[in-house]
């Protein structure tokens, strides 16, 4: 070996090394601000993880557009869901008085509260789009009672990461991270354009996370599990969506 | 040597140096295209075709599209394409539903994207500090007026096999093209995506404001991508015209068949 090949051997060891441990101490910062999404593995994690990292270093509290009441769609787009079970049919042929929202995991008072606990909360209004990943959009005024204010009441633990919401329609589950969960404009919205949500779109109550894609809010929400880990919870990916090949992560 | 050439800098340099290996060739290659502009075309070129192949997976859930913000199959769209579609919600008049294709689509359109971006912010950087657009890019003035660009224009329409000196060298129609998918194209391309983005609109709110809403961006998204699929075909059919293997060799070896130059011995 002489001096020249030598010293290149040396260099790139070093190189390889600097870039070995820069990765290293990368993906531990990374690691440490929860910038890794749960469908992280796979052949397009690379790509998710980017997507999902640069948004949450670009602002964790940035707010989702707010549009004029007169920029409400005349024709809002319910889209199509699975049909309704007979749970749902009963609960809504008593106008939902029985409907409850449980709320469990890791909090200091798990709860379950009825449709009329849940409509008494104070409420948040905002007129926001929704967005689907299909490619159509509508405007509408949602009013709800802001997450954040039922993870409060149930004194959710400092440890939870992640807040997995449930339809009643069986299979149908998202989670979001505590960025969107204890974000202003997240909901349970039981309010839309100044009536009661209709049935279509999502009534009694469904998850208005309006900074994620339609798929992220959930309709027909029942039960709320306050958890660190979404490895238990179906694929261990997160969601529904991400179970059927759909990424987790929503804002884009 | 080669003085008869018009590209003496680069390719000239790189031959004397490759003439300490005294080897006697008949044919010369010379050097037309640096390492980082092949490696970045190519990667360029992966990640176009799957952006291309998702991006139109995606349309096919609602192969409609609308101006402003908000648009739906309740409203009137401006556009239909008229394809049939994976969403059994889109009146489309055909009988069938196509598979549910979005899932991998979207994830494979957004690290495709991140690739792009990448290999685009290296590819611009390099251009500007190590002059490749400066020498390669930019038209000379006395190329730029309305006589020259009248006859390249025509030589075009003509489909003019390139005279020898073309393979050293962009003809100034190539240039203004190549500038306008570099520095208008590529990034109408981003922007009008990123404004489809609810977490990066929710951040910037003025990048969809400007182009008129989300549906416009959509849209927009879509023209310009019908612009590229065009700039595609015709940089494919140039590529033939003006002589494939030699092109073709010339981005992927960096080299040059001249057939006139031997490599000198010393």
């Amino acid at each position: 070996m002489n001096n020249i090949s030598r010293r290149k051997f040396i260099a790139a060891g070093l190189a390889v090394a600097a870039g070995a441990s820069g990765i290293t101490v990368a993906a531990k910062i990374v690691q440490h601000h929860g910038l890794i999404p749960p469908d992280a593995g796979g052949l397009y994690g690379p790509g998710e993880t980017l997507t999902y990292a640069a948004q949450r270093l670009l602002g964790r509290h940035s707010m989702a557009r707010e549009f004029s009441r007169s920029e409400i769609s005349e024709n809002p787009f319910a889209n199509e869901v699975d049909q309704l079970g007979d749970e749902f049919k009963q609960l809504q042929a008593a106008s939902f008085v029985d409907w409850r929202v449980t709320v469990d995991g890791m909090a200091a008072r798990p709860a379950s509260f009825s449709l009329a606990e849940i409509r008494s909360f104070p409420t948040s209004t905002q007129i926001t789009m929704i967005g689907c990943e299909e490619g159509w959009t509508y405007i509408a005024e949602w009013t709800g009672v802001p997450l954040s204010y039922i993870l409060d009441r149930v004194g959710a633990l400092p440890q939870v990461r992640y807040v997995v919401y449930r339809s009643i329609q069986p299979d149908w589950w998202e989670s979001i991270d505590m960025a969107d969960a204890l974000h202003p404009q997240t909901l349970l919205a039981h309010r839309m354009n100044g009536n009661e949500l209709p049935v279509p779109f999502g009534g009694p109550v469904r998850v208005r996370v309006p900074r994620q894609l339609g798929y992220k809010n959930v309709k027909y929400i029942n039960r709320l599990t306050l958890t660190d880990n979404l490895k238990p919870f179906g694929k261990g990916l997160g969601g529904a969506s991400p179970d059927g090949g759909y990424a987790w992560y929503a804002g884009i | 040597m080669n003085a008869s050439l018009p590209i003496a800098d680069r390719g000239a340099r790189q031959l004397s140096s490759s003439a300490k290996f005294g080897s006697t060739v008949p044919v010369a290659d010379r050097k037309r295209h640096s390492a980082l502009v092949r490696v970045t075309h190519w990667t360029i070129t992966v990640a176009f075709l799957a952006l291309l192949v998702s991006g139109g997976e995606i349309v096919l859930s609602h192969p409609r599209f609308y101006w402003g913000e908000t648009g739906n199959v309740n409203m009137r769209p401006w556009l239909n394409l008229h394809l049939p579609s994976s969403r059994d919600t889109v009146p489309t008049g055909y009988g069938y539903v196509l598979p549910d294709q979005n899932g991998w689509s979207r994830y494979l359109h957004f690290q495709a994207a991140w690739l792009a971006v990448g290999t685009g912010l290296l590819y611009v950087l390099f251009g500007f500090f190590a002059g490749h657009f400066r020498r390669n890019l930019f038209p000379a003035a006395s190329d730029l007026s309305i006589k020259e660009l009248g006859r390249s224009l025509v030589r075009h329409l003509r489909f003019e096999r390139p005279g020898a000196e073309e393979a050293w060298s962009y003809n100034v129609l190539q240039r203004l093209t190549y500038l306008l998918v570099i520095f208008v194209m590529f990034p109408l391309m981003i922007w009008t995506g990123l404004a489809m983005s609810f977490g990066f609109t929710s951040e910037f709110p003025l990048a969809v404001r400007l182009l008129g809403g989300q549906q416009t961006a959509r849209s927009l998204h879509f023209l310009v991508t019908i612009f590229l699929v065009l700039f595609l075909l015709i940089h494919v059919l140039m590529v033939f015209v003006s002589g494939f293997r030699n092109r073709m060799r010339a981005m992927i070896s960096g080299t040059v068949i001249t057939g006139r130059a031997t490599r000198p011995t010393e």
